[in-house]
């Protein structure tokens, strides 16, 4: 009896303390180039939202925003000039930048990703692997110029 | 006098049903341990995670943070979706039907609602060398929502015969997808078709491997 009573507590605290998997919406994209660095949470572009608005050629074409996750290297900076959301985002077409909760509204710590990508789905994760063989590779030649170094001494 | 009678007859059953308990925990105890330890990796289909909620909203969609205010202040994707036309993947929502059937009225300028989109209707053939259907890409729906200068010449040279891909490149978000897969409909099962729709030649075969070629199998 007690034990089953406390295996559904801890469960259930489990459940509460235990990061929740990402369901977020198709194309949600995460963007935490330097917003975690300032203290700020990281912001959540919901492509959906924008698209049922404008189509792609907008942003992507006029705007000039890289079809990449966090490759537009945005900073707040160039939103006040004008620049990226701030060609909207300025008070006129849709709502200003001293809204900084509705953008900035991601879990802190969350990386730059796009949810719900194929890459994201794919079961082992090669893509990783490469990059983590790369590390290796160059661990690798830091520790041989080390073991360089040290006769010479 | 008839309070204790009562007291003793609860104290008595607790302690009855206490005793149950423990019988019953050693019991189970003595059942587990004639069990032999079985891994858990052999659970059934281990890999395969299936999502349960579909179009969850921002407060529950694992991304945002439920302590700001403004998470909360956020429009629920589901929403906006009401009346679309939907699909298996990807938004759940066939975002083309929409647009054709007039559901939906996206600018293509940012301050003109009234600009019209240039759309180009020509369809590209592109032979498959595998036994899959061959792959039509059709410029329409892509120059509803797109301008040429998104995808040439950076993504694809305008030029027949120039574009070398894969599936493997696309999965990995190179050619194709760096929309489909991200934005657009995804790469899955349900979603082959989507493009290798045109069927091969009724006297196709597929080409054979060199090695088999130069050492068959007797």
């Amino acid at each position: 009896m007690f034990r089953s009573v406390i295996i559904g507590l801890l469960s259930v605290v489990a459940v509460l303390i235990l990061p929740p998997s990402a369901k977020a919406e198709y194309a949600d994209v995460v963007i935490n180039n330097y917003a975690d660095a300032a203290g700020m949470r990281p912001v959540v572009f919901p492509h959906w939202y924008h698209r049922i608005r404008f189509r792609c050629k907008v942003c992507h074409a006029d705007l000039g925003f890289e079809f990449k996750a966090g490759g537009n290297k945005i900073t707040m900076a160039k939103i006040i000039d004008g620049q990226f959301c701030g060609a909207c985002h300025n008070g006129e077409i849709s709502w200003s930048v001293e809204n900084c909760g509705m953008c900035h509204s991601g879990i802190p710590g969350t990386p730059t990703s796009i949810h719900g990508s194929t890459v994201q789905r794919l079961v082992a994760p090669t893509y990783k692997a490469l990059e983590e063989k790369e590390k290796a590779k160059e661990k690798e030649k830091e520790t041989e110029k080390q073991k360089e170094k040290v006769p010479q001494k | 006098m008839i309070m204790k009678k009562y007291l003793f007859i609860i104290t008595a059953l607790l302690l009855a049903v206490m005793l149950l308990g423990t019988v019953a925990t050693a019991e189970e105890k003595k059942q587990e341990a004639k069990k032999p330890a079985v891994s858990s990796a052999n659970v059934f289909n281990r890999l395969l995670k299936k999502e349960k909620t579909k179009n969850a909203a921002p407060a529950e969609d694992g991304i945002h943070d439920v302590e700001n205010d403004n998470t909360h202040a956020l429009q629920p994707p589901l929403i906006a979706y009401e009346g679309l036309p939907t699909t298996e993947f990807g938004n759940y929502v066939d975002w083309v039907k929409a647009l054709n059937d007039g559901l939906l009225k996206p600018r293509y300028d940012l301050a003109d609602p009234a600009v019209q989109p240039l759309i180009m209707d020509l369809d590209i053939v592109r032979e498959v060398k595998a036994s899959l259907p061959d792959v039509v890409f059709p410029h329409k729906p892509h120059t509803q929502w797109l301008h040429c200068s998104n995808c040439h010449p950076k993504i694809f040279a305008p030029q027949k015969n120039a574009n070398v891909m894969s599936m493997s490149a696309i999965l990995l978000g190179q050619k194709c997808g760096v929309c489909h897969g991200k934005v657009s409909f995804p790469v899955t099962t349900a979603t082959c078709k989507k493009c290798h729709s045109k069927a091969k030649p009724a006297d196709w075969t597929p080409p054979q491997s060199e090695a088999s070629v130069k050492t068959p199998w007797r």
